[in-house]
């Protein structure tokens, strides 16, 4: 009898391990379908705040299109607005057969440009990089919603992680890039069409990462910079220079340094002698474009359409005419014409890139 | 590190993460480092201040203690060959020693407080009687640091000299756990002011891992930020407009901004204590609560009863009845009685510790007579409320309405009213433009200019009106929910997919409407600066 009842209680205990089993696997479930569902709601509201830059300030799109490219380019642009507004990639190509690939963003301080040199370094090995140096005049964090324009588009890597940290303003927190809708959170009573548009797709705001403007705004008046008190250059703007150049070194990538022919902000000559003694002391190529306008056949009443501050297409096309000219005669770049994968991929861009004057020079003439 | 912000949120997961993880016997060392780490991220130089409080009242505690254990076994011993008389001056005599220690502890430390808080609005003073009559007034302000939350500690640890001194409670022996006490850090930006006998217990008591208690304790926060974030952070955006230009917004405006700001204050003050009271949830201390939904009070008195009732109970115990009943409050009650009658001399008393009361609770707001100004308005309503007494019950005998809903109705909006009013003197900083303005509400009105235009150039948009309106609905909704007992009972009796709709809904609310980052100043809790 006594064996019996330990049976009996041996197989109900049996039973009820069963019978927990099931609930405590249920239990785990529902929170499992919890954490799930608040996940997926939370990325999609985050994917729904962040600002889709598709419209209006589109700056804020280049750093990510990147990512869409066959990455495969002899030369890589690093630099701010004086870069990606400044010269037309696809004259490179087709003057030159040189594959080339602008990364930037507004106002893009220096360390925000070697970070983004050495991202590009872990995707592709380019003959030549070239670092527009106008961002030398900035030491210091400067403003959240260009950081935002640059940083937000980036891959996470190191590399980013790093940038943030050498980018963000006091008001800033690291938190906010890693949840952007932190700081995304007040559009919820701004939406617009393109959130929703643009909600899983993006479309292409620039070619190669040239941000294309064919109106005119001829420059007048055009104001030379004020006297300053001290002319050198910041020593963190200065340590970023060291370090692109001692990356490009360990790389075996050609590091190239210019000044686009913007006529504003104003270029000192101080400001110059410190870039002309910098590439003389570490041996590399410096170019200050501002010098060689006649050269390029830049005429400033046709070639900006904002007074001088940027080229427009038809200077941005001088401008790759000439460079192209630097980039293959002095750094030896070399012509990839014939690649049919290269070829074909060009002549869609080409046709794109020719679609784009036709749409903006039909809406002038509107 | 504002509660508010993401540290704050790291600091307090990281320190839950060790709570539960180390040994149950540190436990009170983890929230003690935990809160010395949170006072220091405050300001480096608080630390000293903290320290010289916690150790001077322990010492000074445990002291008394001795001295009372010392007395009574010296009593025992002498008791029989001593008269009464004799035994009446043993025991004074006793007393006298631990007196004294309680008076050193208590000066040192309400000095301190006073110094911090005090000293430049003396000289601010001092500068003006001395203009007033001729003189210069050049005496120069001193840079002194007024740390964190000192009103709240300093108060918590005199209260606790003081029951340890009448022997409510013996001395707590363990330093580190009375440091604990004193710096326990949710309560150490705004309160409330605990008691010992009441805090102890729980903060010291070995804490597992409670899944309901975390629930609640989360619960409670994502609650808290509701009300500061979602409603006081982005009301604050109108309030400061409405405060920054007087000669723009009197009249009708003054009163939207009287308002505005009630219900700023209400939102801001109770959701930092419910992140208080959440937190310390969180490792399983039970904090007591300091409102009780105060804007359905009837009355002022009773107002007063619901909000910020650690504060309220705090002076009622420690600075009413002891004056109250002080030999010169006693003999003020007998010379009264004999010269103006019982019904005076009854109530003079009463009302000179009042008025001390709400002297003492302007002073303790703020070193400006704003805050002396605004406690003395309280007193003064107080006052004439309880003299009006016998006129209600002559109304009330009359006209029957006392307890209905629309009586009710009247008294709760006449509360909420003149409490608005007197906040002004909090709102505006300034005891003449507060009156200026107050009598604008009467004087010119301007009606006309309450346009909707107007109201989106306070820097709010149609939308923020709309999140506010909603958010104080809320809030309504929830204080008469609460009227018919507790609100996370009723949600936790409901079925997982209910709970979890309200709870992340909550969450999702201030993720997104919340008043934060960029754009929105970050703003410091109201009750912090106090």
């Amino acid at each position: 009898m006594a064996v019996e009842t330990t049976e009996i209680n041996h197989i109900t205990g049996e039973m009820s391990g069963l019978a927990c089993k099931p609930a405590k696997r249920f239990g785990f479930i529902k929170y499992l379908a919890v954490f799930l569902i608040v996940t997926v709601l939370f990325a999609f509201l985050q994917q729904l705040l962040m600002p889709k830059y598709m419209h209006g300030i589109v700056e804020g799109a280049m750093i990510a299109e990147y990512y869409q490219e066959e990455k495969d380019h002899n030369v890589i642009f690093v630099g701010d607005c004086e870069l990606y507004e400044n010269i037309s990639p696809a004259v490179l190509w087709e003057e030159y057969g040189i594959n080339s690939y602008i990364r930037g963003s507004a106002q893009q301080l220096i360390w925000q440009s070697y970070y983004l040199m050495e991202e590009t370094l872990k995707y592709e090995h380019p003959e030549v990089m070239v670092f527009n140096v106008l961002s030398m005049k900035y030491d210091v964090p400067q403003n959240e919603a260009y950081n935002r324009m640059t940083l937000d588009g980036m891959r996470w890597s190191m590399s980013k992680v790093r940038d943030i940290q050498a980018s963000m303003t006091e008001e800033e927190s690291f938190a906010e890039y890693v949840f952007p809708i932190l700081r995304y959170h007040s559009r919820i009573t701004q939406l617009e069409q393109d959130d929703v548009t643009y909600l899983f797709r993006k479309d292409p705001v620039t070619f190669n990462g040239y941000y294309m403007r064919v109106d005119v705004k001829a420059a007048e008046n055009v104001p030379t910079g004020r006297p300053l008190g001290d002319y050198r250059f910041g020593d963190n703007a200065y340590k970023y220079l060291e370090m692109m150049a001692q990356l490009c070194e360990k790389e075996g990538v050609e590091l190239v340094l210019v000044k686009a022919p913007s006529l504003y902000p104003y270029w000192y000559d101080e400001w110059d002698e410190q870039m002309v003694q910098f590439a003389k002391d570490h041996d590399l190529k410096y170019y200050n474009l501002l010098n060689v306008t006649d050269e390029m056949g830049l005429d400033f009443s046709q070639d900006t359409y904002d007074g001088g501050l940027h080229l427009n297409l038809s200077g941005a096309e001088k401008m790759a005419h000439y460079f192209g000219k630097i980039l293959q005669e002095d750094c030896g770049v070399t012509s990839r014409r014939g690649e049919e994968k290269l070829e074909k991929a060009w002549e869609e861009k080409i046709a794109a890139y020719e679609a784009e004057i036709a749409r903006q020079e039909a809406n002038l003439k509107e | 590190m504002l509660f508010t912000s993401y540290s704050f949120m790291i600091f307090v997961a990281v320190t839950f993460c060790l709570y539960y993880v180390c040994p149950k016997k540190w436990q009170w060392a983890i929230l003690l480092g935990a809160s010395y780490f949170f006072y220091f991220m405050a300001g480096r130089t608080y630390l000293i201040y903290i320290l010289v409080t916690t150790v001077s009242t322990y010492l000074a505690a445990r002291q008394m203690d001795a001295r009372k254990e010392r007395a009574e076994q010296a009593y025992a011993l002498q008791k029989d060959s001593l008269d009464k008389e004799g035994r009446k001056a043993l025991k004074a005599k006793q007393k006298k020693g631990i007196t004294r220690v309680f008076l050193a502890c208590l000066i040192l430390n309400i000095g301190i407080l006073a110094v911090v808080k005090y000293t430049n609005f003396m000289i601010a003073n001092i500068n003006g009687i001395a203009k007033a009559f001729g003189g210069d007034g050049t005496l120069s302000f001193v840079d002194l640091v007024l740390p964190m939350g000192i009103s709240f500690y300093t108060f918590q640890s005199v209260a606790y000299l003081i029951d340890v001194y009448h022997g409510k409670y013996p001395a707590q022996k363990h330093l580190g756990k009375f440091a604990l006490f004193v710096a326990f850090f949710p309560q150490l930006v705004q309160g409330p002011i605990s008691r010992y006998n009441e805090l102890s217990e729980s903060l010291f008591a070995l804490h597992s891992f409670d899944k309901q208690n975390i629930a609640y304790g989360l619960e409670r926060i994502l609650w808290g930020y509701f009300k500061k974030m979602v409603i006081a952070d982005r009301m604050l955006v109108a309030v400061k407009v409405l405060i920054a230009e007087p000669e723009t917004y009197y009249g009708s405006f003054a009163f939207v901004g009287m308002l505005f700001y009630a219900l700023e204050l209400y939102a801001d003050f109770t959701g930092g204590i419910d992140i208080t009271i959440g937190v310390a949830q969180l490792f399983g201390v039970k904090v007591a609560e300091n409102f009780r939904r105060p804007y359905f009070s009837k009355n002022i008195k009773e107002y007063w009863k619901r909000w910020h009732i650690s504060m309220g109970t705090w002076f009622t115990d420690y600075i009413f009845y002891p004056v109250s009943v002080s030999k010169p409050f006693r003999k003020l009650n007998k010379f009264a009685r004999e010269h103006f009658g019982d019904h005076v001399g009854k109530r003079l008393p009463v009302y000179l510790s009042s008025f001390v009361v709400w002297l003492l609770t302007g002073i303790w707001h703020g070193a400006s007579w704003n805050f002396i100004a605004w406690g003395l308005g309280n007193y003064v309503v107080i006052m004439i409320s309880e003299e009006l007494e016998p006129l209600y019950h002559r109304f009330h005998k009359r006209f029957h309405v006392a307890g209905t809903l629309p009586w009710k109705l009247f008294q709760v909006i006449r509360t909420v009213l003149i409490m608005s009013c007197l906040r002004m003197f909090d709102c505006y900083r300034d005891v003449p433009l507060t009156f200026q303005m107050f009598g604008s509400m009467f004087a010119r009105p301007n009606l006309s200019a309450l346009t909707g235009e107007a109201f989106l150039g306070l820097g709010l948009g149609v939308t923020d009106y709309i999140i506010l309106a909603a958010g104080a609905l809320v809030l309504f909704a929830v204080s008469m929910i609460q009227r018919a007992g507790s609100v996370r009972t009723k949600i936790a009796s409901c079925s997982f997919p209910v709970r979890m709709v309200i709870w992340w809904g909550l969450f999702f609310i201030v993720l997104l409407f919340g008043a934060y980052s960029i754009g929105y100043n970050e703003s410091q809790f109201i009750y912090n600066q106090f």
